[in-house]
């Protein structure tokens, strides 16, 4: 392969480019050819390690780019869309929100602690990066089937590694959610998200501009440490993966705590130009990106690199993905003011190049070429693949009928709240720090949101009157997009958008972290594609677009394929933070209503899983007018004041979410059953998973207004029961205490840790 | 009352402290960088929770050694009231400022959640509106929580009436069923010989915000804004 008329720069190792080398660094035969094209030579090492990584499904997004081009990003709240380190939205009053998603699956496989740990810093990363203090996190996670021998320590790392980054940092941690399944044995999925609050007018970008301006790196020193990390998150797991150990990142939150509070304290001067954080392919990624997006070249004297290893080569420097550091273009003459404050924060800081206007990407070492690449033919000629997809085959609908009511309706409920997928995670977030910053005002649990609030800094506590706060969640049902990922796609989009609404907030946007399989096969890439035309649809219909996002693939292991797992992170506002609703039943005497349709789902639902064993069926379908309209309407109502608690209905349906609200609250509460036998069976009724339906808890006083409302609106409000007593009364079919009900609930997820489960 | 909250590389509950402290009080604190070697002027002190120095030797022993710490040791010792909370109470063990020490909690997790506190020792400046006995919802947020000293150290502290709070359940009470992280005697909180110097593990910061439905940290900082108010 090496038929190069001129030749590389040297400074690197005199190593031949050979067939095997390419191969080892995951490009293909005709992507060398592209690259033999763009430099018009053969490459040396580092620039082949370059084009690797640049060009690994990680940072190309080559097999996904052309479908979620397709997804809409455009609002009057959007100030950034996809395409920066993260999204940014208008919440008002000169202030932005700032917020995205990110997967770190394999590293977390095979070092749950370190791999979680690290997914965490990436993401904080990423937003203040943008010139945002980060106020909540969250996590979407997946484990394998609790009876895997590896889960239960995958599990044990994995929480461990969020809080011991996040609680580190000092970020709380108020929302997430978990599911058990045998399709994520091989492959877990941690997906992290964080949120930050920034001046409207003092975002920070990625585009280098000036030619000559100061290239300077700050942060921690670069070590060896996951290297080709970006190669790896795109290739398949085997048996053999756990080998790949030492190129997971070894996270350091401390560190990453005084590269916050230092980068905040630069960022409110006028000094920077351009910054970016150096996650996956590390220098690399972050120089081209600068670069590219400033339409500029970049120099960069590798040498000056603060190294904490010996006789590091440019290769692993510009491959290393050691944490915790940035790049920054300054203003000329600004570097002293930088370096005082990063020094006052006890960091490294050195100015390690130039922006030119050669265009090229080129590296020196003590002097000597090590590199040189032209950007935008390394950015612009990335590949982008319209791999072949399958739809996936549609499957029937199953009627209420056909499904077996349960022999004792007390047990099954028990037997439902104390589910892998159903049970508490109190165990869970308990070891999260969701309390720092003494702004939360929706703790994990409290409703169906995590709420932060925002204060007015600057004006005296006294006088701050009514805080606005964000509402923010994570979604997705994996079971219902397997089967139908189209219906999918929208069922998460939408679920985040109710659970926002749940609270009494606007949704404003979301962030997506698509997991799935291999998309070289047809039918994993088809469920890649349902998938995003479904949340495309629901994110366009509910005025709730996408504003920065991830692709995590290839999470299969030998030829075993996760669900299809699209998360969507939501974030909404709510203008009074003393005007949140929780779930908890406030107290006895409120009336219950049921809003939205009932139709009694059962297909993909967890009832039918339960009693069983099948996870078959079309899952629930999801009218986006429907969903807009009875969310809407709930909206509305809690904003009146007159809802004093509210919960959507989810997995295990109206059963599951009125045991819920009763066990947060400590309260009971007695409900009528519908009964008509053959087209809504109460075992239908009460655990069918149909789409944009509600609980709401109303005082008597505000009853007939919204009865009222709910006419005027259309809404179907059904008027189900009322609260009180300490049990759950399901009709005649069984009565349950609340307090088993919690044993259940809280019991299984600690039992299962322990070990005795 | 005029109070300084320090901040180390690390600290990151000084903005809960500084709002608490805000709220009884009505003047916010000074944050006080912890190279700062004086301090001169203040009322009340407060080392705040975090992860001072990453927590990476032992919490609170890089801080403990450092200058700023001599400045808050030689102001307790001319009468100043000096809080310490979570990492802070770690920092005060460290320094020599109060007895034991805080070892990982027992259970081998960091555990954030709202907990019950039996006040036992009532006085000012920390304590005197709290009533003996008095069962108060706080948060805990640590991982290192676990109080330990010596048998013949607790007996003095006991002795002398120097232990502020234990761990409890909503009833006040005090067992191995209600002692969340392993400490002796279910010891959350102590104070010096003069009782000037508080540490405990709990974040009564995180309980003063009634918009947050959590108030009952709110007697423990009205009782020093009252003591400190003339000073």
């Amino acid at each position: 392969m090496s038929d190069s008329a001129s030749t590389a720069p040297r400074a690197n190792p005199e190593i031949e480019i050979t067939d095997d080398i390419v191969k080892e660094h995951g490009l293909t035969t005709d992507e060398y050819r592209t690259v033999l094209d763009i430099l018009g030579r053969a490459p040396n090492l580092t620039e082949l390690g370059i084009f690797s990584v640049m060009w690994s499904e990680h940072c190309s997004y080559k097999s996904s780019r052309v479908w979620l081009k397709t997804l809409p990003t455009k609002g009057p709240q959007v100030i950034q869309g996809p395409g920066e380190n993260a999204g940014v939205i208008d919440i008002g009053d000169g202030e932005a929100a700032v917020f995205k998603i990110e997967s770190h699956n394999h590293p977390s496989f095979i070092e749950p602690y370190q791999g979680a740990a690290t997914g965490v810093g990436g993401i904080l990363r990423d937003v203040f990066t943008m010139g945002a203090r980060p106020i909540a996190s969250l996590n979407a996670l997946r484990f394998g089937d609790p009876d895997h021998p590896k889960t239960r320590h995958l599990v044990s790392g994995v929480v461990a590694g969020i809080g011991g980054y996040g609680n580190c940092i000092g970020v709380p941690t108020v929302g997430g959610e978990v599911n058990f399944h045998k399709a994520y044995n091989g492959n877990i999925l941690v997906n992290a998200m964080t949120v930050g609050l920034a001046k409207a007018d003092k975002i920070f970008y990625s585009a280098a501009a000036g030619v000559g301006n100061p290239v300077v790196y700050v942060g921690s020193k670069t070590g060896r440490d996951g290297i080709h990390g970006a190669t790896m998150a795109s290739a398949e797991f085997s048996e053999d993966s756990e080998e790949k150990r030492p190129t997971v990142q070894v996270g350091d939150p401390f560190t990453e705590k005084l590269l916050l509070e230092a980068c905040l304290e630069l960022m409110a001067t006028d000094a920077i130009v351009a910054i970016q954080d150096m996650g996956a392919a590390g220098l690399t990624s972050s120089s081209v990106e600068m670069a590219d997006k400033g339409g500029v070249g970049i120099r960069l004297d590798l040498d000056r690199v603060p190294m904490r290893e010996e006789a590091m080569t440019p290769y692993e420097l510009m491959l290393s993905e050691s944490q915790e550091r940035m790049l920054m273009v300054l203003k000329p003459g600004r570097e002293d003011e930088a370096r005082a404050i990063f020094e006052k924060w006890e960091l490294d800081f050195a100015v390690i190049g130039q922006v030119t206007e050669s265009g090229a990407l080129e590296l020196f070492w003590h002097g000597e070429p090590a590199a040189a690449i032209p950007v935008s033919p390394l950015v612009d000629a990335s590949p982008m693949y319209e791999r072949p997809w399958e739809p996936t085959p549609p499957r029937a609908p199953i009627a209420p009928a056909e499904v077996p009511a349960p022999a004792d309706y007390g047990a099954l409920l028990l037997d439902l709240v104390a589910d892998p997928d159903l049970a508490s995670r109190r165990w869970i977030w308990e070891q999260y720090d969701h309390l720092i910053r003494g702004e939360t005002r929706m703790p994990p649990g409290a409703a169906d949101a995590g709420i932060v609030r925002l204060p007015k800094e600057g004006t005296a506590i006294a006088e701050r009157g009514p805080a606005k706060a964000l509402a923010v969640t994570t979604d997705c049902t994996p079971r219902y997009c397997l089967a139908d990922p189209e219906a999918g796609g929208r069922q998460a989009v939408a679920e985040a958008w109710r659970n926002l609404t749940a609270t009494g907030a606007t949704p404003l946007a979301l962030t997506n972290n698509m997991n799935f399989g291999n998309p070289e096969r047809p039918r994993i890439m088809g469920q890649f594609v349902g998938c995003v035309r479904g949340m495309g649809a629901a994110s366009s219909a509910l005025d709730f677009p996408v504003v920065s996002g991830n692709v995590s693939l290839y999470n299969e292991t030998n030829g075993e394929a996760i669900l299809p797992t699209p998360v969507i992170g939501g974030v909404g506002l709510l203008a009074d933070a003393d005007k949140a609703v929780g779930l908890a039943l406030p107290g006895a005497g409120y009336r219950l209503y049921l809003v939205g349709e009932t139709a009694g789902w059962l297909g993909q639902s967890i009832y039918r899983r339960l009693v069983e064993g099948v996870e078959d069926g079309a899952p629930p379908p999801v009218d986006l007018t429907v969903e807009r309209r009875n969310g809407d309407f709930v909206r509305d109502q809690i904003k009146s004041g007159h809802i004093a608690a509210c919960h959507d209905l989810s997995d295990g349906g109206l059963a599951v979410a009125l045991a819920e609200m009763a066990m947060a609250g400590g309260v009971g509460a007695a409900i009528a059953v519908e009964d008509a036998a053959d087209t809504l069976p109460p075992h239908a009724w009460l655990f069918g998973e149909d789409q944009a339906r509600y609980v709401l808890a109303v005082a008597a006083p505000n009853a007939a207004a919204v009865e009222q409302a709910a006419t005027g609106a259309s809404v179907p409000l059904v008027a189900i029961g009322e609260t009180g007593g300490d049990a759950l009364k399901l009709g005649g079919l069984a009565t349950i205490s609340v307090a088993a009900l919690g044993t259940a609930h809280e019991g299984w997820l600690p039992t299962y840790m322990s070990g005795e489960g | 009352m005029k109070s300084a909250v320090i901040l180390f590389p690390g600290t990151n509950r000084e903005k809960d402290m500084a709002d608490a402290i805000e709220r009884a009080s009505g003047r916010r604190p000074d944050i006080v960088w912890h190279r700062e070697t004086a301090l001169d002027g203040y009322d009340l002190i407060v080392v705040p929770g975090g992860f001072s120095y990453g927590d990476y030797l032992r919490c609170g022993a890089m801080a403990g050694n450092s200058p700023i710490m001599r400045a808050v040791k030689d102001a307790a010792n001319r009468g100043v009231a000096v809080l310490g909370v979570c990492n802070g109470f770690q920092i005060l063990t460290e320094t020599g400022l109060l007895p034991g020490a805080l070892l990982r909690n027992a259970g081998l997790k960091f555990i954030c959640k709202y907990t019950h506190l039996k006040a036992e020792r009532c006085a000012p400046p920390f304590t005197q509106r709290l009533t003996p006995g008095q069962v108060t919802e706080v948060a805990v947020a640590h991982n290192e929580g676990n109080y330990f000293a010596d048998d013949a150290t607790l007996d003095r502290l006991e002795g002398e009436g120097r232990i502020v709070f234990r761990y409890c359940d909503a009833a006040g009470r005090v067992d191995a069923t209600t002692n969340l992280n392993g400490s002796r005697r279910n010891i959350a909180g102590i104070v010096d010989t003069t009782g000037r110097v508080l540490g405990m593990m709990p974040h009564p910061e995180d309980a003063t915000d009634a918009g947050l439905g959590k108030t009952e940290g709110m007697p423990l900082f009205e009782s020093v804004a009252e003591a400190l108010v003339s000073a």
